[in-house]
């Protein structure tokens, strides 16, 4: 069978009109960004015009405030641990959602190992962060605060901009991380009063191994890699050509593709959604509407999520979850216990996320795989009160 | 080459688990795991002669949960009960060729199930009247559920 591929928020294939643009960066004899010769130059102007696709993205004030990174994950390090160390006189706090990605809450606890404070703030059953709390919880020694345009593993969808009044009102900096929600749904850092944002070149369809982050005009922050000065200073190393022009490129056909793709995969997206919950005892978590328009994610009970992933992976339908036994540290997905699911509930959910290569066509056929797949599951299990034989 | 993912072994039993499902009067029981912890396993037995005639499972968790519970039946069928109580969670790992280092504790616990069928059935046998202990944990805090050293946590 073919592969259906529902797991765009993991991996994504990079689009083949990016690789074209951008492999012969691979193939040439280009120079160093840095060094003043015509191949230097070249390279030079390689790196600036992704710049300015990215800004265009975004609608950065000015290209200058995007800086290269790593991946999304550098990214994150950079914002937080550089404006909380470079800003160390103005307070000694930092605050995140419970549902930010690790990446995110690591770095602020190993700040707070070093005398920070890190506060985080609550989320209701639906992923939305409680803006009460955040009022409460944040104060003028708030340094940065991080919060997530929308979480990559229910959907949901953040008040950026009514977070950023709040963040703005008593605090310091407002941190986003967009890695799931850039080129899905329209971002304005200038209008949605956004500090810092990162995002991800593969998550745009670009090459793996990039990341940017727009850093706003007047923010200060130290770097976390440091060398030979590229990126203002932010981010020594050598430019990756292949990997920032193929970002750029990347984020010029979001941009130009975004408002077609978002609504045809929100289409599927909701016939996948009504579908899947006719299934007895399966629930939608994250909110309904206010939703990534390529993200579909459930929880099943009775059943364990990693079971799921791999009977589906005999359908050849490749799906995500965020049950223990599939984690690093064996414990279920600290997103899902923030939206309030008790531990064996997290153990059941699956997570879809949709991406180009995806068709209404396909619905009949991953809908047919969960069904069974869930059906055979509960018969195997204890928990389940269906009938054995 | 490190191991990728389960071996096939443990993919066959997973996709095609043997003994699954319930004996009526069994005469031994086993539960074992919890649900919080994201693997639980029961075990049925039915004795004849100290010798295990049939066998049966119901297991909520993961690939490995339910390709050892498939397992460690196939091993026990037919086998004396002192014999299949030398039955060991390497020795379900084992005939599953290997499993996956964070598995071995958490989600193997197949072997552990079968004992506790055993025990009961020995009880019972004895004519012992008071209610088997129920090893199933109550909480998270199972030490099988945690012992996982071998799995670094950044912070």
């Amino acid at each position: 069978m073919d592969r259906i591929y529902l797991d765009h928020a993991s991996s994504m294939l990079i689009d083949p009109k990016v690789l074209e643009f951008a492999k012969k960066y691979l193939e040439l004899e280009i120079g160093n960004p840095s060094s003043l010769h015509s191949a230097g130059l070249e390279a030079k102007r390689c790196v600036e015009e992704a710049r300015t696709k990215i800004a265009e993205l975004i609608n950065a004030e000015e290209e200058n405030s995007i800086i290269f990174t790593g991946s999304a994950t550098e990214s994150n390090n950079l914002a937080i641990r550089g404006t909380a160390l470079r800003n160390i006189g103005k307070g000694k706090s930092v605050l995140a959602s419970a549902i930010e990605h690790i990446s995110v809450i690591n770095p602020m606890k190993d700040l707070q190992k070093n005398g920070f404070t890190f506060s985080q703030v609550p989320v209701d059953s639906t992923g939305l962060i409680d803006l009460e709390k955040l009022k409460e919880v944040i104060n003028s020694e708030t340094i940065v605060t991080s919060i997530m345009y929308a979480n990559s593993e229910i959907g949901t969808i953040e008040p950026i901009k009514e977070i950023s009044e709040i963040v703005h009102e008593k605090g310091q900096y407002l941190h986003v991380d967009a890695t799931a929600a850039a080129g899905r749904i329209p971002i304005d850092v200038q209008k949605d009063g956004i500090d810092l944002l990162t995002l991800s070149s593969n998550d745009l369809y670009g090459p793996q191994g990039v990341g940017a982050l727009y850093v706003k005009k007047g923010v200060k922050l130290q770097p976390v890699v440091i060398g030979g000065g590229q990126e203002r200073g932010l981010r020594s190393g050598t430019e990756n050509l292949f990997g920032i022009s193929g970002m750029g490129e990347a984020a010029r056909l979001a941009k130009l593709e975004m408002v077609q793709e978002s609504s045809r995969l929100t289409k599927i997206r909701d016939k996948l959604i009504d579908e899947i919950l006719t299934i007895d005892e399966s629930y939608l978590t994250g909110h309904r509407t206010l939703r990534l328009p390529h993200h579909a994610s459930f929880r099943f009970s009775h059943i364990e999520g990693e079971s799921i992933l791999l009977n589906m992976d005999m359908y050849n339908i490749q799906v995500s979850t965020g049950s223990a036994c599939s984690s690093k540290t064996l414990e279920p997905s600290h997103v899902l216990l923030a939206i309030g699911l008790k531990h064996e509930e997290a153990h059941g959910s699956m997570v879809m996320t949709l991406g180009k290569s995806n068709n209404m066509e396909q619905i009949p056929m991953i809908v047919k795989a969960v069904k069974e797949t869930v059906e055979r599951l509960r018969k195997l299990s204890p928990l389940s009160t269906q009938e054995v034989r | 080459m490190a191991q990728v993912g389960y071996s096939k072994k443990v993919m066959e039993h997973f996709m095609n688990p043997q003994n699954v499902g319930v004996i009526e009067n069994a005469d031994g029981y086993g539960k074992v795991g919890n649900p919080v912890c994201g693997d639980l396993m029961e075990i049925y037995i039915k004795v004849k002669d100290d010798k295990i005639e049939d066998i049966k499972f119901r297991t909520f968790g993961c690939g490995s949960a339910i390709a050892t519970s498939s397992m460690v039946t196939e091993l026990a069928k037919g086998m004396h009960i002192d014999e299949a109580l030398k039955i060991t969670r390497k020795d379900v790992a084992d005939e599953l060729n290997g499993l996956p280092p964070k598995k071995m504790h958490c989600s193997n616990l197949a072997a552990d199930a079968l004992h506790e069928a055993i025990e009961d059935y020995k009880r019972k046998k004895e004519g012992k009247t008071e209610p088997k202990k129920d090893k199933s944990a109550t909480a998270c805090d199972d030490e099988s559920c945690h012992s996982f050293a071998d799995v670094e946590e950044g912070f």
